[in-house]
């Protein structure tokens, strides 16, 4: 699917050329649009009532980080405003403009209905993203997990809060499955692409590297058939 | 961003030179008049010969070598590849032990992977926080069985310079005291960065292989060449004809090796008055961006670096977002930002100065070039700030001057997760 939006992307005139493999990247009009003129940014520092929630996550692979605010109308649980800031590439700010837009549009969507936008939903907005880039740059809706979580905590819905579970692989290195997924996702395929980007099982027993070996074979299997 | 067309200011000189049009003009009979395969004993034959035998005495004497040392090959890569691979290979019974740096080259940091895995131990050395390899660091890691030291010439993207004669006395110094192992080990350095800017002759600072490349002289793409020293043995990586002594088979890229040596001799010719005018650019270029742009930091030694290399990490951003922005006002740059690098892993170089992955992602390099001009490192000056003003604004972070760890790592943390850094857990 991801590739197909991206075959169909025409006319881009923006490109980032990798300075080892002279690879282009190809941004979509969309998401041009969206980074040099980013949406629903935090320009100043917030009055403590203007939102009445925030959440903050980060890619350690990839280290870009994201900070979202938001305001929430209490009656109506439907989304006033939000906001954001983001550290990282063209993508990640074209991104988590587009998901801005989306979630406060035609009298914003309620809480409930954005924790359903999907990072998939963003890219079809935005016309597609080079494939490699698409779990980096679309952090947004983890940050709004986090950021409506905050608002759950701040109003007594406790049994609304989602903690994504992670499962420790590596107890000295505190490596989850997560990591393991996002590993793959960027593209390494082998047990040595794994060690090497996450330095996991390295001096662990047989068993555990098993484990990661049938997790690598798992998320190549679920993202790449 | 509009349609007027504007003047594009190339500052990505250490990734690829354009063609110099004097090359292209020595290059030219040799496409369809001089089409003669080098190993034929007719009159074409012949004539391609020579030229390939003048080309090769042209960089025998730049470097101050004699011609059966110079093996030509596709560029930086092949000639990274086969200096180690061949030596490792000829030489793995007096021993399997190669020492190296942690800032080289892809294609020398790759192979040795590679060789890794054939058997052979690899010690990497640290450079200390300017990008420079201490010479007592090299010394200490030497063994009884190291048979090779592989240290760039210059950096590629901090640019620095590694004090390679320094280095080659102490192996040599390591040589005298272990002569019942001939002449292991060996130093092997890639000069594709220095050339056009450095001095090139091998006997100076007494290496037994070096590497070099013609994209980067304003010579053609694909085409390189690799000293060897004589009395030095290397196992080839293609097998087949005896062309370049049995070293590198295959029909001569006559082609390209004309131009190769004329893009050298001409970047050597002219090195000096290139290297000064170029270097009072980079001066005025990197102290205009520390002075103007607030939390900057300049990558690398500020002396013993290339005079065309300006590496600077611009806090708080990342450098993606940069080269778009520059980009639309017509300035070509590069980054060690992971989001431009294929595995998306951030500048080997830059943490290995021991900065945090902070200061990779905002890295910026500026590699100027002859076609740079004063008015280019102005406008440079110009628009940068801006750019980096609008970024910042765009940017949640605010990473520390002179950190050694990552900032925010409560970001990173997950629910139910922990990160450590600082010696702090955060959940």
């Amino acid at each position: 699917m991801q590739n197909k939006s991206n075959k169909e992307i025409k006319g881009i005139d923006i490109d980032v050329i990798n300075q080892y493999t002279g690879e282009k990247w190809y941004y979509t009009d969309i998401v041009k649009e969206h980074f040099f003129k980013p949406r629903n940014l935090l320009l100043e520092d917030p009055s403590d009532d203007a939102f009445n929630a925030t959440g903050m996550v980060g890619s350690p692979a990839c280290g870009d980080m994201m900070h979202m605010w938001m305001r929430v109308d209490p009656t109506t649980e439907r989304i006033q405003d939000l906001k954001w800031k983001t550290f990282g590439c063209g993508s990640a700010i074209a991104a988590t403009s587009m998901y801005s837009v989306m979630l406060t549009e035609n009298g914003g969507l309620s809480v409930a209905d954005a924790l359903k936008v999907k990072p998939q939903h963003i890219m079809e907005r935005l016309g597609g993203l080079p494939n490699r880039k698409i779990h980096c740059s679309v952090l947004a809706d983890k940050a709004f997990q986090k950021t409506a979580n905050d608002y759950f905590r701040k109003t007594g819905q406790n049994q609304r809060i989602v903690i994504e579970g992670a499962r420790v692989i590596d107890e000295r290195l505190n490596i989850t499955d997560k990591d393991i997924e996002e590993a793959v996702l960027e593209g390494a395929m082998t047990l040595e692409d794994v060690q090497k980007k996450l330095k996991v099982g390295v001096g662990m027993q047989t068993e555990a590297l098993v484990e990661i070996e049938q997790l690598i074979r798992f998320y190549s299997e679920k993202y790449y058939g | 961003m509009s349609d007027k067309v504007i003047k594009r200011i190339y500052m990505d000189h250490a990734a690829s030179t354009p063609l110099d049009s004097r090359i292209r003009v020595a290059m030219d009979p040799y496409l369809e008049e001089e089409f003669g395969n080098p190993g034929a004993l007719y009159r074409e034959g012949r004539r391609a010969k020579d030229a390939l035998e003048n080309a090769r005495e042209s960089v025998a004497g730049i470097l101050n070598a004699d011609m059966s040392e110079i093996i030509f090959t596709s560029g930086g890569t092949e000639g990274d590849v086969l200096a180690l691979t061949g030596i490792a290979r000829m030489y793995a019974n007096y021993g399997k032990h190669i020492i190296s740096t942690t800032i080289e080259h892809h294609a020398v940091l790759h192979t040795l992977d590679a060789l890794k895995k054939e058997g052979f131990e690899i010690t990497l050395i640290e450079v200390g926080q300017n990008g420079i390899v201490n010479p007592q660091h090299i010394e200490d890691a030497l063994r009884p069985d190291t048979i090779l030291v592989s240290v760039m010439y210059a950096n590629n993207e901090i640019g620095t310079i590694q004090p390679l004669a320094e280095i080659a006395r102490r192996i040599k110094k390591f040589r005298d005291i272990n002569t019942d192992k001939m002449s292991v080990p060996f130093f092997h350095t890639d000069a594709c960065q220095a050339a056009g800017y450095l001095d090139l002759d091998v006997k100076s600072f007494g290496v037994d292989l070096m590497v070099m490349n013609g994209s980067k002289i304003y010579g053609p793409k694909g085409v390189g060449a690799l000293y060897v020293r004589k009395g030095v043995r290397i196992k080839p990586m293609f097998f087949g004809g005896a062309q370049e002594g049995k070293r590198r088979a295959g029909t001569e890229n006559i082609f390209g090796i004309v131009g190769f040596a004329e893009a050298l001799k001409i970047a050597n010719d002219e090195r000096d008055e290139e290297s000064n005018r170029v270097k009072n650019l980079r001066d005025k270029l990197i102290d205009g961006i520390l002075k103007i742009i607030p939390r900057t930091v300049l990558n690398g030694d500020r002396d013993l670096r290339l005079p065309n290399n300006v590496n600077i990490s611009i806090l708080d951003i990342e450098g993606e977002g940069v080269i778009l922005y520059l980009d639309s006002y017509g300035i070509a740059c590069s980054t060690g930002s992971a989001c431009t690098s294929e595995s998306l892993d951030p500048s080997h170089v830059i943490l290995a100065l021991g900065r945090p992955y902070e200061y990779a992602h905002a890295s910026i390099r500026f590699t100027l070039g002859r076609s740079t001009t004063s008015e280019d490192v102005d406008r440079v000056l110009e628009v940068l700030p801006r750019v980096t003003e609008t970024l910042r604004k765009i940017s949640p972070i605010k990473v520390e001057m002179d950190a050694k760890s990552m900032s925010h790592p409560e970001a990173f943390a997950g629910e139910g997760l922990r990160v450590k850094a600082k010696s702090k857990n955060y959940k």
